[in-house]
């Protein structure tokens, strides 16, 4: 097994700071915006932005967190059993403009199920996906991001390996793994 | 990935401690999905769930269908009363005539102790006891302990006092394997007749005196006089089994301690417990309701992975 180090904590911090001034571009006061962190990992990356855009602006924008286990379409189908995680939706999403948050973006099987969960707790206004990895061509699904931190080639053998510090990492970095 | 290493729900003793807390996470987050403004999610909706009773139940049943259809599963219903069972067909091929109709899953309850073991042997359908005889009851354990958890914070450590018809419970001998297994003291209290002969083995203590039962616990599950099971009189009157056995708002004060209540259901108001401590602020008796679904949707939902 090789791995290649695609991001390090210091081009982290660059592209986390770039992708909080996209939204504030876009979302201005946050008046009507939420952010919606998909578990696991994308809770991780979403906690970052909201401290950065509260430290950019001071205003904290609502966050939760949006488990998608019970949507997904290969429940029975897996090897290894789906483990749900906690959801913790704390708002009104009702005619909210959502940001959906994601490490990696893949086949956008996940981002389909997590638009499933998301409905359950009402209909938003409009819905944006800002994912750190994009890796390209590997979509089954026609779900394109609508801010990403960095594209990836990668065929689908490869795998992205994102270490958070707040899941016990001595740094944050971001691998492409070879089998 | 952490996965249950039974494939069906016979009972608390065939399961691991490990298993239980795994239900028990799992139900965190279905309890979080049934205050959601959409109940329901879809992650069984390919699946066929039969329940079987051929025992009267309401409750349970309610509390298992319920939690099928917040899983999206497709739900066909039994029961004995109205079935070809009253013809004389056997329990064997009652089942396989459903499984024919292929289903994925039988809850069953059943009044013959150990007959969803024997169906286990026979069946390759996933199989949830829903309650077999005087013999277990694991879902009602299961949501005990999980709503003791709730209360407490965690059950290891604490002294659940379980209280009354011990002798015909199923579910004074789940709840005691799942308390024992989570690390809870156990005692019990009732009548000497309706004390199992041999219910110290289990590693319980034995109380003859209720009020000394509470004095000593910090839960008391309240069981049920079953008079239905019973063909002898174990006790002369109701009356004095209300008088030496009940628990009322009177008794539970004059302890000068916090104690919780809880009751399997149906309660007979009264006798093992009063309306005013079952409607205290002592009982989690209703709680154990709601807890049922996500404990019953948590097991369904970890067995339907188990195929």
């Amino acid at each position: 097994m090789q791995k290649r180090l695609i991001l390090d904590s210091r081009l982290l911090d660059i592209m986390i700071s770039r992708l909080c001034q996209q939204l504030i571009e876009n979302h201005h006061t946050f008046s009507e915006s939420v952010m919606l962190g998909l578990q696991p990992r994308g809770i991780f990356l979403a906690e970052r932005i909201r401290q950065r855009i509260k430290a950019l602006t001071n205003i904290v924008v609502p966050l939760g967190y949006l488990d998608a286990t019970f949507y997904r379409d290969d429940f029975r189908r897996r090897e290894t059993p789906l483990k749900p995680n906690a959801t913790r939706v704390p708002f009104i999403i009702e005619n909210h403009n959502v940001v959906l948050i994601d490490d990696v973006l893949f086949t956008g099987r996940t981002v389909r199920a997590a638009l499933d969960a998301m409905t359950a707790f009402g209909r938003p206004k409009k819905v944006e996906l800002l994912v750190l990895i994009d890796r390209k061509y590997s979509r089954d699904l026609p779900i394109e991001p609508n801010y990403v931190g960095r594209h990836v080639n990668s065929i689908l053998s490869q795998r992205i390996l994102v270490e958070w510090k707040e899941q016990g990492a001595a740094d944050d970095n971001i691998w492409l793994i070879n089998p | 990935m952490q996965q249950l290493s039974v494939k069906h729900l016979l009972g608390i003793k065939g399961l691991t401690r490990p298993d239980i807390e795994l239900i028990f996470e799992t139900a965190d987050t279905f309890k979080e999905v049934l205050n959601r403004p959409i109940k329901k999610v879809p992650s069984l909706r390919d699946i066929t769930i039969a329940n079987v009773f051929f025992e009267n139940s309401t409750r349970t049943r309610l509390s298992f269908e319920l939690a099928q259809k917040r899983l999206s599963a497709d739900v066909i219903n039994f029961s004995s009363s109205s079935s070809s069972v009253k013809k004389g067909e056997t329990l064997l091929d009652t089942v396989n005539n459903i499984l024919a109709m292929k289903v994925d899953m039988i809850v069953m309850r059943h009044s013959s102790p150990g007959s969803p073991h024997f169906l286990a042997k026979h069946i390759s359908a996933n199989i949830v006891n829903a309650g077999d005889g005087t013999h277990e009851h694991p879902t009602q354990a299961l949501l005990d302990g999980f709503s003791i958890r709730e209360k407490h914070g965690e059950v290891g450590g604490k002294k659940v006092a379980i209280i009354g018809d011990i002798l015909h419970s199923r579910v004074a001998l789940s709840n005691i394997f799942a308390l024992q297994k989570l690390g809870a003291q156990v005692m019990v209290c009732g009548p000497v007749t309706l004390l199992p002969r041999y219910i110290r083995e289990l590693g319980v203590q034995v109380e003859l005196d209720v009020r000394k039962a509470l004095q000593w616990c910090d839960v008391a599950n309240v069981l049920r006089i079953q008079l239905e099971r019973q063909q002898i009189k174990y006790f002369p009157s109701l009356r004095e089994y209300s008088l030496y056995y009940g628990i009322n708002k009177a008794l539970l004060d004059s302890l000068d301690k916090e104690i919780t209540i809880m009751h399997p259901g149906p309660i007979n108001r009264g006798v093992e417990l009063t309306s005013d401590a079952a409607d205290s602020h002592h009982s989690i008796i209703l709680n154990q309701v709601e807890n049922g679904v996500a404990i019953r949707m948590a097991v369904l939902y970890l067995l339907a992975q188990s195929r």
